[in-house]
């Protein structure tokens, strides 16, 4: 059979698969998928392996080596459109966490012999390095704004995933918000939207795996937080979490540490590229 | 819904529903082919929701409420509607939160559209106070009385029968009395209930509502209990401390649109939303096609939006309100004045939900004062955005 579908990979750096699964898990949809573009590159899925070029490439996972750091250079330059796929590849997810600590000391603490660990002092997206068309937040990745996002950029569009606060799609599913009736602490004023606001329709307050909105406001959030008597510590631990490195994130968890006496300087700028990622 | 003499004479009379009789009250509603909603408890909160039985309903619980608080809290007697409002409004069934409006569907080299029909339902509501009737006519204005009328809105509520309550007790947060919308029963119901410790008074409002009713055979209520009632009602009335000087705020904000405290309320203000997602007036929403991979099937939906969202206002070359300041003061200058302008009503009926569910506890009526402060006015006035 000739092909003329479009070439589809999914990459893989420092993660922990669950969005890749995400892509697996849709039992119905997959085939669909299959039958649109062709899956060269998807080692969760298949042994067989084609090199690029490749049309639409997924990326899951952050850059927390020089290997994988030019391995991204390359993966870039065979793919015409680059899309991470979810938290780490977008924000360096919860390994970012390291960008705020001492990596000597991590590494000290986990193994034994960490003379043959040979890894980069930080844990940076995606976009610290190479351009990125389009980012996908979660953790994981939502199944429909995956999909939604495999089909636009199929037709050639680009895909509509909303930018509002996870309190509207917790409003929308007739959820009583927690902070208000329960006094727990929740990120969800803070968050981008996409999770269909699951935690907080079982009882619990959102971790932010979607990362900040549109121009949040997470000072304001924690200073209610603190005035509900929930201590600094804990406030920023909330924010440093899934997207520590978010940079709106960032900061305000920085602010908190601080307050608590605490505090966390960055290793590496929010944004830079080469210089942040130092060995 | 104009009644005929002798339904007329039903409705002049008010009746009595003894408190062990509520449950063949439903089940009259029921038998009538309505799907009842009334309160009921869930997630720490009375919100609305199917209800068959007596057992359903938040018997024995009312609300505390403060901004940005709402706490359930044990009433020392067995009341059925001894709460004020909570997060939901009956909004959610007139103007659900997300519809699927057509579906289009790939058919060779073109498209096969179809709408989806507007599914039938006869909704009962039950509970509806008087600050939701001045909701829900407010809306009226909106879906129905517009150029457009809205399908889905018009058959829910041509169908739905509207049994309110009128309020024995208010929260800390209700000020429907500056907003005139209550917290007395006027018009706009089928039925309207006030409750006492070992009943009802019941006033009839409509043909549909004397009809059903009829099917209890109730007596009329004793003089006694009517003035039993009205000492009930106004114990509410009583309650209520909050105050906005509505005619103040409609002449006034507009001129405060450079007031230094916009700044004040949008270091606070979260853009998240809420309060116009439990607003019982806000009715913006926004349409989308969703594509679905499988079938080769666009799916048209329509879901509540908000105009503290970024995106609300993006045109070509970006959001025209791209600031939390400009969101807020939209939001408030578009309820308290410019609805007026444009409905010939104000937007806000005084329900206190935006105070209680914003998570930071944000209070319209304590902002709008200082914003109507001559204090505070030193920039000039710029586009009102
Ligand atoms: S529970 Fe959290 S996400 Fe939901 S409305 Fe409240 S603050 Fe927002
Ligand atoms: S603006 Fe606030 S108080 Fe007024 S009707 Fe809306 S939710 Fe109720
Ligand atoms: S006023 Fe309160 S509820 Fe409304 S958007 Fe601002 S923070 Fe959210």
């Amino acid at each position: 059979m000739t092909e003329c579908r479009p070439k589809l990979a999914v990459m893989k750096f420092a993660s922990c698969d669950g969005c890749q699964l995400t892509l697996l898990d849709m039992e119905d949809e997959l085939l669909t998928i299959a039958r649109a573009v062709q899956i060269s590159h998807f080692a969760e899925a298949s042994s067989s392996l084609a090199p690029g070029p490749y049309d639409l490439t997924l990326v899951e996972g952050s850059i927390t080596t020089r290997e994988d750091r030019q391995r991204l250079t390359q993966l870039r330059e065979d793919s015409k459109y680059l899309v991470t796929i979810g938290a780490c590849a977008t924000s360096g997810g919860v390994q970012a966490l390291r960008n705020f600590g001492s990596h000597d000391e991590f590494m000290r603490g986990v193994y034994a012999r960490p003379d043959y660990i040979e890894t980069l002092a930080t844990s940076t997206p995606i976009a610290a390095h190479v351009k990125v068309d389009f980012e996908l937040r979660g953790c994981p990745v939502d199944k429909h704004q995956l999909l939604e996002v495999i089909a636009s950029l199929l037709a050639g569009h680009r895909p509509k995933t909303s930018t509002e606060s996870v309190c509207q799609a917790c409003k929308r599913r007739g959820n009583v918000c927690v902070v208000v009736a329960q006094d727990m602490p929740c990120l969800g004023p803070v968050t981008q939207a996409g999770c269909g606001a699951i935690c907080p329709a079982y009882d619990r307050g959102c971790y932010g795996c979607f990362g900040p909105t549109r121009q949040p406001n997470p000072k304001s959030l924690s200073d209610h937080l603190l005035r509900q008597r929930l201590g600094e510590v804990e406030c920023a631990m909330l924010l440093h979490g899934i997207n520590a490195y978010a940079p709106e994130f960032a900061t305000e968890g920085q602010r908190l540490w601080e307050l608590a006496g605490v505090p966390k300087p960055l290793h590496a700028s929010l944004h830079s590229d080469e210089e942040g990622a130092q060995e | 819904m104009t009644a005929t003499p002798e339904q007329l004479t039903i409705a002049a009379k008010s009746l009595w529903l003894d408190k062990k009789e509520f449950q063949s009250f439903l089940n009259v509603l029921r038998e009538g082919g309505y799907q009842i909603i009334g309160p009921r408890i869930e997630q720490g909160a009375i919100v609305y929701g199917p209800v068959d039985r007596v057992e359903d309903f938040p018997l024995g619980w009312t609300d505390e409420q403060a901004p940005g608080l709402y706490r359930l809290k044990k009433r020392d007697d067995d009341a059925l509607f001894g709460y004020a409002v909570g997060p939901h409004s009956w909004k959610r069934f007139l103007f659900p939160p997300q519809l699927d409006m057509m579906r289009s569907k790939k058919v060779g080299a073109g498209w096969d559209m179809e709408p989806v029909p507007v599914e039938t339902v006869k909704y009962a509501f039950l509970g509806v106070r008087a600050c939701e009737l001045s909701a829900i006519e407010v809306q009226d204005r909106v879906f129905l009385n517009s150029t457009f009328p809205d399908e889905y809105y018009q058959q829910r509520r041509r169908d739905s029968l509207i049994i309110a309550v009128n309020c024995t007790m208010a929260a800390a947060t209700c000020f429907c009395t500056s907003m005139d919308s209550g917290p007395r029963c006027r018009t706009g119901y089928d039925l309207a209930l006030t409750e006492l410790i070992d009943g009802y008074v019941v006033e009839v409002g409509s043909v549909q509502g004397a009809t059903l009713i009829e099917r209890l055979a109730l007596p009329t209520v004793a003089a006694v209990q009517e003035e039993r009632a009205e000492v009930a009602r106004r114990q509410a009335v009583e309650q209520i401390q909050r105050v906005l000087d509505r005619e103040h705020v409609q002449s006034t904000l507009k001129q405060r649109l450079n007031h230094v405290h916009w700044d004040d309320v949008a270091a606070r203000c979260l853009s998240c939303a809420n309060c116009t997602m439990v607003c019982p007036t806000c009715f913006c929403s926004s349409v989308e096609d969703v594509t679905m991979l499988v079938d080769q099937e666009v799916v048209r939906q329509r879901r509540w939006d908000s105009c503290f969202n970024f995106d609300f206002s993006h045109v070509s070359g970006g959001p025209v309100r791209d600031q939390t300041r400009s969101r807020y003061r939209q939001w408030l200058t578009h309820k308290l004045t410019t609805w007026v302008d444009q409905f010939g009503t104000s937007g806000c009926v005084g329900c206190g939900r935006c105070i209680t569910w914003c998570p930071v506890g944000i209070d319209l009526t304590k902002e709008s004062v200082i914003l109507c402060s001559e204090a505070g006015l030193d920039k000039p006035q710029d586009s009102p955005l």
